[in-house]
């Protein structure tokens, strides 16, 4: 409660929650205000925005109505983000916590594996999958979870290690404790504040990779994603540039939205800058 | 005789939303020249406060109100920073509690020292190096030589308070600062570094302005004595008065809350032994895979000990004897790699984990630090319900019986559904103990469980703990380095130094007639030995201020 307090006091932080509420309103009313395919032919291609006050932000090569594609679009990229965000941060966390923990050779074998995934450029390995298991929007937002774990399970692991020698933690022990029952009910309910401002990141991150895939034609061409109409709009670029704007602004505004919530919750939640 | 450094009726104030408006209130002290003058008080009662006040080095938000300051017919608190820079370590010098954050870690100890002199005076570089090599002899650093060119983390913590107060008498100031200059260092290390002092001040006729919290460092070194409480002198006098004759009702409780250091009559406790503790090892191996930076590090030797049932065994030592090591192989938070650990029949040593899981019921532990110890994030109740529930208690049940416990320790059994930060120090122990408790266990393992609480708590928990185990029958190990503690509370005591147990016996004897040198060492540097606090009539049923701490913190 006094942490939502805090946040209501950061004029950023309130700014990034207009915004957002802004993005999950459109992703929410899309299909009653487009209650149509956001897909099917809408009317001639390529009309400009206001030119006809049926499409009001205009048409796209193919002739599709562009706001419908927006608000859907919406769905899709908030979707893609919380379930990319939340499986990244599950590994994350597991993999952070048990080599936090237990420390040592398992220590050594965790993070040489989380190593040899930060290396790897993540857009990279990103294609790769995709390349490799399609380009299904479910198989599309698995893998760019599966790319964005490494940093949340180094900082959960950084969090344990500092948490585990504390006396609290001896404490359970000597009470008999199981391990698991520590490390999930114990540590990690104090190791969580960092990691949840990190998943705002992740989150931001995760639509932005999804578009960066839709604009090489490699996410799944039957949604109707910020990413793919970016991607339509490619070949008219130089003429129509509005095609690719559009969806570009609504991609700018949503991960900066996604992150000024992130900073707001961080100033929030992280005692040692409550006094600033 | 005139005062060197004089307070006048100095006030601080304190930024609104602190626990109180002033955080010095009135304060006036004179230091006279070639004496100590030690202010005496508990946590939160301005003494540090009054010297950050003399040095302008108060806290951001912290300023003096009222009062001056006056050294040398001039006033501190109306001068400038600059002016201010030239007093401090000049006229001026400091002593802090902690000398390895206080000394800069990537500059040799020498650099540092010749950095007074840098600053303050035009020598050249080989006088400063030759006054330098001076100052460390003066303070009795073994091969100053070395030691000038050593960096902090290669000096001992004794030898790096030696070189601290070298840099803070390399002037000559002619007041001397020193803000719990011992705390942080072992009994041994302490008397060798207040007979320096002493041995300095007399020799330079400095006036020496000591801070301290232990009223047995006031009777080993003042001259005079000012006792601080909530930001007010409330006592003041020649040492001998204050420490034997004290006046105000607060200094008289603070005294009757020092354990004396005789022990009381010795318990007769015949039981059998309950726990036994034979030929237990644990060494610490580090380093790599390359033999080049191995280290081995024995914090335990082969050590052997027996608890008889219903009595205190006390482990005493200084910092890196293993105790702790010791305890922790006693609850297994650490497997020792040798020996057995005895209790009601089973061999805790050779136990699986699961096995041992089961067994803690049997054997509990009580922490040092009652900040770190309590998980900030649950309740006060579900801590101490933690235990029955996971031995397969209910929910209910063992919130409602840790609602007795809390009785028993004497907290408000309505707190159990406050956060740990709504309690104080000694709060917290409390639920530490309850938790413990909880489990109803046969042996109770107590890591120093009152070093960190201030004199007054401190005592009101040790009565707890003898009240407790009187009445439910509990036999402890309890672990301390403090020998006061040690001696009002144990049965027996064992010694330890270097991972090894040098001595056991039941505690008048360890006491009255040590055996092993190290013992005998140890006994010999209790500051304030000589002293036997004075036990007035109206102090020795219970303090006044302290036993007001109340069930809650405010």
């Amino acid at each position: 409660m006094e942490s939502l307090k805090r946040i209501g006091k950061s004029p950023t932080a309130v700014i990034g929650l207009i915004l957002l509420i802004l993005v999950i309103g459109m992703a929410l009313s899309a299909p009653y205000l487009f209650p149509r395919d956001p897909l099917s032919l809408a009317g001639r291609p390529l009309q400009w925005p206001f030119a006809n006050s049926r499409f009001w932000l205009g048409t796209d090569t193919t002739g599709r109505d562009i706001a419908a594609q927006i608000f859907h679009g919406a769905r899709v990229s908030l979707l893609i983000g919380l379930v990319a965000t939340a499986l990244a941060i599950t590994i994350g966390i597991v993999v952070g916590a048990v080599a936090g923990y237990y420390g040592g050779v398992v220590d050594d074998v965790l993070m040489r594996v989380t190593e040899a995934f930060q290396t790897l450029p993540n857009f990279l390995l990103l294609l790769v999958l995709v390349a490799v298991f399609g380009t299904d929007i479910k198989t599309v937002t698995i893998a760019i979870g599966l790319v964005s774990w490494p940093a949340s399970a180094r900082l959960t692991r950084a969090e344990f290690l500092s948490l585990r020698s504390r006396e609290f933690v001896q404490a359970c022990r000597t009470l008999g404790m199981r391990d698991i029952q520590i490390i999930f009910r114990e540590i990690l309910p104090n190791a969580l504040p960092p990691v949840i401002v990190y998943a705002s990141v992740i989150m931001a991150v995760a639509i932005l990779l999804e578009s960066s895939l839709a604009f090489l034609s490699l996410s799944d061409p039957n949604v109707p994603s910020w990413g793919n109409l970016i991607g339509t709009g490619r070949s008219v670029l130089r003429t129509q540039w509005y095609v690719s704007a559009i969806p570009g602004g609504a991609i700018l505004l949503t991960v900066l939205a996604v992150s000024l919530v992130g900073q707001g919750l961080n100033d929030a939640l992280n005692p040692r800058l409550k006094s600033r | 005789m005139s005062a060197v450094l004089s307070i006048e009726a100095l006030t601080v104030a304190l930024p609104p939303g602190a626990d109180r408006p002033h955080a010095l209130e009135d304060v006036t002290l004179g230091l006279n020249a070639n004496e100590i003058l030690c202010v005496v008080g508990e946590s939160g009662s301005g003494k540090s406060m009054t010297a950050g006040a003399i040095l302008g080095l108060l806290p951001e938000g912290v300023h003096a109100t009222a009062g001056r300051v006056i050294l040398d017919g001039r006033d501190l608190l109306t001068m400038t920073e600059e002016q201010l820079q030239k007093i401090r370590g000049a006229r001026i010098g400091m002593i802090f509690q902690e000398p390895m954050t206080a000394l800069n870690p990537l500059r040799t100890i020498g650099d540092q020292i010749g950095e007074m002199f840098r600053i303050h005076t035009p020598l050249g570089k080989a006088e400063i190096e030759n006054q330098v090599l001076g100052l460390l002899r003066d303070v009795h650093i073994p091969d100053p030589e070395a030691a000038r060119r050593a960096y902090p983390h290669e000096l001992s913590g004794g030898q790096r308070q030696r070189a601290m107060i070298a840099m803070a008498l390399a002037l000559e100031p002619r007041v001397l600062i020193a803000d719990e200059p011992t705390t942080a260092l072992d009994v041994t290390t302490q008397a060798q570094i207040l007979k320096l002092i002493r041995e300095l001040q007399q020799r330079k006729g400095t006036a020496v302005l000591f801070i301290t919290h232990d009223f047995g460092v006031v009777a080993e070194i003042a001259d005079r004595v000012a006792v601080m409480q909530r930001g007010k002198v409330v006592e003041e006098g020649r040492a001998d008065e204050v420490l034997n004759r004290p006046r105000h009702p607060y200094t008289r409780a603070l005294i009757a809350a020092v354990p004396p250091l005789a022990p009381p009559p010795p318990k007769v406790v015949t039981g059998e032994p309950v726990l036994r503790i034979e030929h237990v090892s644990k060494t610490y191996r580090k380093g790599g895979l390359l033999s080049r930076n191995k280290r081995v590090t024995h914090a335990v030797k082969d050590a052997t000990l027996s608890l008889p049932h219903g009595g205190t065994l006390g482990i005493v030592g200084e910092s890196g004897s293993g105790k702790s090591t010791l305890a922790r192989c006693i609850v297994r938070l650490l497997d020792p790699d040798s020996g057995s650990i005895l209790l009601g029949g089973k061999d805790l040593a050779r136990l699986s984990r699961a096995e041992m899981r089961a067994e803690t019921r049997n054997i509990q532990m009580v922490f040092q630090d009652p900040f770190a110890s309590l998980n900030p994030r649950r309740k006060a109740g579900e801590l101490v319900a933690q235990g029955p529930m996971v031995h397969g208690e209910g929910r209910a049940k063992a919130l409602a019986r840790a609602k007795e416990l809390f009785a028993l320790v004497g907290l408000d059994p309505n707190a159990t559904e406050r956060y740990p930060h709504e309690f104080s120090g000694g709060q917290r122990q409390r639920i530490g103990l309850a938790r413990a408790l909880a489990l109803e266990p046969k042996v109770l393992v107590a890591d120093e469980p009152v070093s960190a609480l201030d004199v007054s708590v401190q005592a009101q928990v040790l009565r707890l703990l003898a009240d407790l185990r009187e009445r439910l029958g509990l036999s402890m190990v309890f672990i301390t380095h403090d020998l006061r503690v040690a001696a009002q509370i144990c049965d027996r005591i064992a010694v330890m130094k270097e991972g090894v147990v040098v001595e056991e016996g039941p505690t008048a004897e360890v006491f009255t007639a040590p055996r092993h040198p190290y013992t005998q060492a140890l006994l010999a540097s209790v500051p304030g030995r000589t002293w036997t606090p004075p036990v007035s009539p109206d102090a020795a049923a219970e303090p006044s201020r302290p036993s007001a701490e109340p069930a809650l913190a405010p």
